[in-house]
């Protein structure tokens, strides 16, 4: 039953691929009628697409996403790897994808940068006024991902260095390395400069999502700090060191589903959030280790492993 | 504030222009970059196509390269350059130097190939070492056909410099790339409009150097 | 290569999405460089070898060869990026990349197409009307089949810078042989980035071959 769905599903994909957006177009004509609920009727006008940001992990969490959905016979596909925030939110809005995976605290100061939320609670209370009509966060999972600022043992002893509140007083002699969108975030260097008084020597903009280049300059010492998703395998594999964030520079970040109300049915939505309920940050580790680890696994295969065992 | 609007908005703002990160500090990377590449990939492309060209062994080699290097597909070289060496230099400019030998080798190899061997033995007879028709023959008229080659060259690495900015370095793709993460629209269109206005300088700039460079009677 | 054994449906797939989007840009781009190239050519008649010998004609030729040749200036990524701006489109929507390398088809079919119609010899075109050919009856049976060698050597070069450029869509989450190239690159796989880039070639190479081929067989009257 499952794997006939799923093949379904991957003929499904690679049919509406060719046919670029025909689907959610006709998905987003054939809900415009039901504006008075939350949710659409989806799954009538075509499958939910789940769309992912462009780093592993979000990648496998929509395609965890896509794997319950077939699983309880509502047909879904992925769109990996559309972008930072701005393009699959936009790309949500716009209706070209119907649900993403999303971190939570991140998600908020993308639509409210003067949030003053700071607790897991607060954040998740804000959000439904932040994210306005058309897109809703559904119920968030224990799981957590944050941006954490990460350092080899070498350079925490070398300086000693344990917390971000530890920097100030080496203003300009470490080089910075993250994604290139750290450098105007919120969180990112303007956070850094407001909460910790903290100004790097430089910024370096490695666009690989905190992936093995940010690892590698890291370990070769031609950065000394990096931003690393807190789910990282390669934190515990190489020993480096995480500066603690005493005050909630990094906002909590539990993983949650944002939809596009008019594309996912009730159902659809009731799904999404049985998988919200069993999925753990220690799941993320493991998925994130098989699929970038020695395994190499494919996102879906992964995904639709843990699927099978935890549904 | 519609595109326009805005792009001439950045164009404008204070910060834009001066100062680290600025369009003077990102041009003049660029044109860094895409001089060392060129240079580089001229010191593989001149001796091969000369060589080839005057002996006229190994044309169809010649010919079946050029054509792979055309099909290499610049990320795809970047990325694994990358995942090998790291960030730094070495991994961008190595993917572009092989994207720039395809178009110079072409056009050594083509002009000096298209010199008429009459002309050739002409030179032979009148007792020339065969290091001085190269020189002083071949070479000179072959200039209009290893200029075009240059030029090609130049537009297409000047606009592919853009993608070094995807790895960790500076250039005006930096723009390009910070702007798609942050979806600011002005500042690509600008780096847009400034990446084509520089391919037209250097194009203009290395079409004067072919118009006092070549000799008179060729064209 | 024990990534593409366990991967081969995935590579199938995109390579699949890959030709498509190198192949409707090179149809879409070559039929438009067409017309404009016939109209900078210009006018062919009475045994004069062109109109280039007047300014109009003059002028009219090289702005058509040079807007073409600016929009080669524009790098890939930007025009993937600026796209749905300009078209209105989804940022996800495949529509972006057709649209982005047409143009670029077209900047550089625009060129070797105005060659191949000049490499026609007025002659057998004054020969053609004297046999009584009307203007369109001798552009399709006449001009355009003697113009079609040239015009093939261009058009393979524009199939192969193509396939490249496809590649670059990934940046932009454009599912194609590009995607091995940006996800093995985040995933740490260059067995994923090598199996990219092979596969770019190989098709390159093998549509190369096929549309050398055609233009041979579309010329099979050169042989009699």
């Amino acid at each position: 039953m499952n794997i006939s769905l799923n093949t379904t599903s991957l003929n499904r994909r690679r049919f509406l691929g060719v046919l670029g957006v025909g689907a959610s177009v006709s998905a987003l004509t054939a809900c415009g009628i039901s504006g008075e609920t939350a949710f659409g009727t989806g799954a009538q006008g075509g499958p939910i697409i789940v769309g992912s940001a462009d780093f592993p992990e979000s990648q496998i969490i929509a395609e965890i996403y896509a794997a319950a959905l077939n699983q309880r016979g509502i047909s879904a596909e992925t769109r990996p790897a559309i972008g930072a925030r701005e393009a699959y939110i936009g790309a949500l809005q716009e209706g070209s994808v119907g649900v993403v995976p999303d971190y939570s605290g991140n998600l908020l100061l993308y639509f409210d940068a003067q949030s003053t939320a700071v607790t897991a609670e607060e954040i998740i209370a804000a959000l439904p006024q932040a994210l306005g009509e058309t897109l809703a966060a559904l119920k968030p999972s224990t799981a957590e991902n944050k941006d954490s600022m990460v350092i080899t043992s070498q350079t925490a002893e070398e300086f000693g260095l344990r917390s971000l509140d530890d920097l100030s007083e080496h203003n300009r002699q470490l080089v910075l390395g993250a994604p290139p969108e750290f450098a105007e975030r919120g969180y990112g260097l303007p956070g850094l400069e407001k909460n910790y008084g903290f100004t790097p020597q430089s910024f370096e903009p490695i666009n690989d999502g905190g992936g093995p280049l940010t690892v590698k300059a890291l370990l070769d010492d031609q950065v000394q700090i990096v931003d690393l998703f807190s789910t990282d395998p390669a934190i515990i594999a190489n020993d480096l060191v995480v500066l603690e964030d005493p005050k909630n520079n990094f906002l909590p970040q539990q993983v949650l589903p944002v939809i596009n109300g008019e594309l996912v049915s009730y159902a659809a939505a009731q799904v999404l959030d049985e998988v919200s309920a069993v999925l753990t940050t220690e799941d993320l580790i493991a998925l994130n280790t098989r699929v970038s680890g020695e395994e190499k696994a494919n996102p879906a295969t992964a995904a639709q492993d843990w699927v099978a065992e935890n549904l | 504030m519609n595109i326009f609007e805005s792009t001439a908005a950045w164009f404008t703002a204070e910060g834009t222009w001066a100062g680290a990160g600025g369009i003077i500090q990102r041009t003049t990377e660029h044109l860094g970059y895409s001089a060392l590449v060129i240079i580089l990939a001229a010191l593989i492309a001149f001796p091969l196509g000369l060589l080839v060209g005057h002996t006229g062994k190994g044309e169809n080699l010649v010919v079946a390269l050029t054509g792979a290097l055309r099909a290499l597909p610049t990320l795809g070289l970047l990325t694994l350059f990358a995942l090998w060496l790291g960030l730094g230099l070495t991994a961008p400019i190595a993917a572009l130097v092989i994207l720039a030998i395809s178009p110079l080798l072409a056009g050594v190899y083509a002009g000096i190939a298209a010199v008429d061997p009459i002309t050739v033995d002409a030179a032979r007879a009148q007792g020339m070492t065969e290091w001085q028709i190269l020189s002083r023959v071949e070479i000179p008229l072959a200039l209009p056909l290893i200029f075009g080659g240059i030029r090609n060259a130049a537009l297409q690495v000047i606009a592919t410099v853009t993608i070094v900015a995807y790895i960790n370095l500076g250039g005006l793709g930096r723009f390009l790339i910070d702007g798609l993460a942050v979806r600011d629209y002005s500042r690509m269109v600008g780096a847009v409009l400034l990446v084509a206005a520089l391919a037209l300088l250097v194009d203009l700039l290395l079409a004067g150097l072919q118009r006092l460079t070549t000799p008179a009677g060729t064209s | 290569m024990n990534w593409l054994s366990s991967n081969l449906d995935y590579v199938a797939q995109l390579t699949a999405l890959h030709l498509l989007q190198a192949l409707i840009p090179l149809v879409a781009g070559t039929l438009l460089a067409l017309p404009l190239a016939r109209l900078a050519v210009g006018r062919r008649r009475d045994g004069r070898s062109t109109e280039l010998s007047t300014t109009g004609g003059k002028v009219r030729r090289a702005t058509v060869i040079n807007s073409a040749a600016l929009l080669y200036t524009i790098p890939s990524l930007a025009l993937f990026v600026l796209m749905p701006l300009i078209l209105g489109t989804s940022i996800t929507s495949l529509l972006n990349v057709y649209v982005a390398l047409s143009l670029y088809v077209l900047a550089m079919m625009v060129r070797s197409a105005v060659d191949a119609f000049e490499s026609v010899s007025p002659t057998t075109l004054e020969a053609a009307t004297a046999m009584g050919y009307t203007p369109v009856r001798r552009f399709w049976m006449v001009e355009l089949p003697l113009a079609i060698p040239v015009m093939v050597a261009g058009l393979r070069v524009a199939l192969v810078s193509n396939i490249s450029m496809v590649s670059v869509g990934a940046v932009i989450g454009i599912q194609s042989l590009g995607t091995l190239f940006t996800d093995g690159l985040r995933r740490n796989i260059p067995a994923e980035i090598i199996v990219g880039i092979i596969g770019t070639v190989l098709l390159a190479l093998v549509l190369d071959r096929v549309l050398a081929a055609l233009g041979a067989w579309n010329t099979r009257w050169r042989k009699v």
